[in-house]
């Protein structure tokens, strides 16, 4: 591991401890007993409860369909950050690659071995095609993703809704019918083991997508180009590289996997179309997932898995009397202390000096 | 060496809080409990979240039990999280678990097959197994919001009549059959007393943006409307707020309130003034109160649809209406004893 690495890695370690320091500052500020919180993280990710000495393996799988949409949301930020874009249309990527698994999952009559890659299929293309228009328009009139991003994920909302409701139709104004099974992820495997969690196939497609992830942005030479887009545009021009394509690409890309994260969810988590009155907040935990990540594929994974956990314990706080802004504080407080990462390195730079010094001088 | 001390630092602290925790469970005599799981409206949305979490607390009052112990709840911040809220309070083993709105119907459906000793009530909507039939272990509570809407209507009816004006607006959520029994009950109490009117109908297809309740309302309001009565939520306390700045400037129009007694939301100036008309109660809170009670004593109606309407008092307006005239409220009493005796059949279906 290089040192550069490594301090990334150290950085969030710190910001996460920071973090989880505040939350339970907070809590001790409110009267209650901070292991409450480090008890519902343990019980929340492993299953198994120190206080009452009980173990429930359905909070693992649970756990895992927490961490699995904003791990693909957290990659797809991530992907389009190492290109120099901010994508924070994950959200309404997400709702369109479940707009369109719906779609394949109720329309297409085939056996599970070619629905389910269909349905998933469908989702990234769904989501590619909503990350590369603001892509496009970045590459063309050079009109801010930012801005492009934020408006698509209203029109993917509504989009969605509008078709769901008038176009597919509804059970009860909502929901659409069932998916076939076919369409499904679902594992009586994978439930089994975790005492009938809702843990699906999907997390397969996450793994597969952390990997791709890994190997398009280090080892090919296409992620080459997509970095070095993102150090420096003109220098990438200048060095013969199709920027223009590059940042396409990139959206398009980033939108695939969060499109991946709607189909998963929907054939996945829920088994029927939704449509919803608000989005959800996948694509926000996205960024905050993508940058404490270091938009690195591992460093993602791992944010990931922290913010799943978070989300994962905040039934079991709030069943002990913590409220759930308790883990929205921690989620917050690591994003600001991560934010914060030159005062912290010049922390780190400072606290290291110190313990060191003394062996250099005894070595004098 | 270091990650040694390191470990150290990080297990001193965790054991000692582990150590009190011990110490802090005392054993206690079982307590009936209560958990309510809410939709992502949150606990405090003035609605039927809320309303329903009123009705526990005044269970925990009357019973002895102690809130955030005996009775609380848990507050999802997404659709995905129905499932694991549910299964959590189900792995707890509490007494009675409530959910309120259609939304929970699928997720506790699923619960509730996967925890058939535990008791859930399920409010607004019908759980059902693949047969169609009812699930034992769940009770189903609605409400007759047809019947409550129709009266409001009647009252909106008369105002306008003795006021001179003729047009009045209806704002709905999400266009969906629930709702859309606001609308029709409404429609035809208008009708019922005042057939030459019009009535503007908008979906806002939120319940939780006021801003657009407003704008909305304004909408109405500009076309001719007099009183506007809302099915929408926080969506609606946008066109209460507009109401009400109207009212200050002088300008007469009023709103209806929806769920619960919405007469606080519009007080405007320092004359204490409201400039809402009246309400349409739908009493979450009587709902969850009773279940739970029926629970408590041994009688609980898993499998069983529990219809709240006006004749059990599960709707209807407000026992205090200071903006209705006397002569108003006593054609409104005559009107909610007809349908209660089943005089009078309301639709649930609107007619536009």
């Amino acid at each position: 591991m290089t040192k550069a690495k490594n301090d990334k890695l150290v950085l969030s370690l710190v910001a996460t401890g920071l973090g989880f320091l505040l939350g339970a500052i907070v809590i001790i500020g409110t009267g209650k007993n901070p292991f409450i919180m480090l008890n519902a993280m343990v019980f929340g990710t492993t299953g198994f409860n120190i206080a009452k000495g009980i173990f429930n393996a359905r909070y693992i799988g649970e756990f895992f369909i927490q961490a699995m949409p904003i791990i693909l949301t957290g990659l797809s930020v991530g992907f389009a950050f190492r290109t120099g874009l901010f994508n924070i249309g994950a959200e309404g990527q997400v709702l369109v690659g479940g707009l369109a698994a719906t779609v394949v999952a109720l329309v297409v009559k085939a056996p599970a071995i070619i629905h389910v890659p269909m349905v998933l299929g469908a989702g990234m293309l769904a989501g590619a095609l909503w990350g590369a228009l603001p892509g496009f328009l970045k590459a063309r009139f050079n009109v801010h993703e930012v801005v492009v991003t934020i408006m698509m994920n209203y029109i993917g909302l509504h989009l969605n809704n509008h078709i769901i409701r008038n176009i597919i139709g509804t059970r009860d104004g909502v929901k659409t019918a069932l998916f076939p099974h076919t369409a499904m992820l679902s594992s009586d495997f994978l439930a089994g083991i975790t005492n009938g969690s809702r843990l699906n196939w999907g997390i397969v497609s996450v793994l597969l997508a952390i990997l791709m992830y890994w190997f398009v942005i280090e080892k090919t030479t296409f992620g080459f180009g997509l970095r070095a887009v993102g150090f420096n545009k003109e220098g990438a021009r200048y060095a013969g590289m199709k920027v223009e394509r590059n940042v396409v690409a990139s959206m398009a890309i980033a939108g695939a996997f969060a499109g991946l994260a709607g189909a998963v969810m929907a054939v996945g988590t829920f088994g029927f179309g939704r449509t919803l009155p608000a989005a959800e907040g996948y694509g926000f935990d996205g960024i905050a997932v993508a940058l404490v990540g270091g938009n690195a594929a591992f460093g993602i994974m791992l944010s990931g898995l922290l913010f799943g956990m978070l989300k994962a314990a905040a039934p079991l706080m709030q069943s002990a009397g913590i409220p759930k802004e308790i883990g929205a504080i921690i989620q917050a407080s690591i994003v600001v202390f991560v934010a914060m990462k030159y005062g912290l390195e010049k922390l780190l730079v400072l606290l290291g000096r110190k313990s060191r010094e003394p062996v250099e001088g005894s070595a004098v | 060496m270091k990650y040694r001390v390191l470990l150290l630092a990080l297990l001193v602290p965790a054991l000692v809080m582990f150590g009190c925790q011990k110490a802090e469970q005392a054993p206690a005599a079982k307590a009936f409990t209560v958990g309510l799981v809410t939709d992502v409206g949150g606990i405090d949305d003035k609605s039927f979240n809320q309303g329903t979490w009123e009705g526990v607390l005044k269970f925990a009052a009357d019973f002895g039990l102690a809130k955030d112990k005996d009775v609380k709840y848990l507050q999802s911040t997404a659709e995905q999280d129905y499932v694991p809220n549910l299964s959590t309070f189900a792995d707890e083993k509490l007494d009675i678990i409530i959910a309120p709105g259609f939304l929970f119907v699928q997720a506790m459906g699923e619960v509730a097959a996967k925890y058939p000793e535990q008791k859930f009530l399920l409010i607004d909507d019908l759980v059902k197994d693949a047969n169609g039939n009812f699930v034992p272990n769940v009770a189903n509570a609605t409400f007759a919001e047809h019947e409550g809407s129709f009266l409001v209507g009647v009252a909106a009816g008369l105002k306008a009549k003795a006021d001179g004006k003729n047009t009045l607006g209806f704002i709905g959520g999400m266009k969906f059959a629930l709702i859309e029994k606001f609308q029709a009950g409404f429609e035809q109490g208008v009708k019922a007393v005042f057939p030459e009117a019009t009535i503007l109908v908008d979906y806002s297809d939120s319940f939780t943006e006021a801003a657009k309740g407003q704008a909305l309302a304004q909408k109405q309001f500009n076309a001719g409307a007099y009183i506007i009565f809302h099915a929408a939520g926080a969506t609606g306390n946008g066109m209460i707020k507009e109401a009400k700045e109207r009212q200050e400037k002088g300008e007469i129009v009023w709103g209806i309130g929806v769920d619960k007694d919405q007469y606080s939301d519009g007080v405007f100036g320092t004359a204490g003034k409201s400039a809402v008309l009246t309400s349409m109660m739908k009493r979450v809170d009587v709902a969850a109160y009773d279940v739970a009670k029926m629970a408590k004593d041994g009688s609980f109606p898993g499998g069983q649809q529990l219809v709240f309407n006006l004749k059990n008092k599960g709707v209807g307006i407000p026992a205090e209406n200071p903006n209705l005239p006397a002569d108003i409220v006593a054609k409104v009493e005559e009107y909610a004893a007809k349908i209660g005796s089943g005089e009078i059949s309301v639709s649930e279906i609107p007619a536009q």
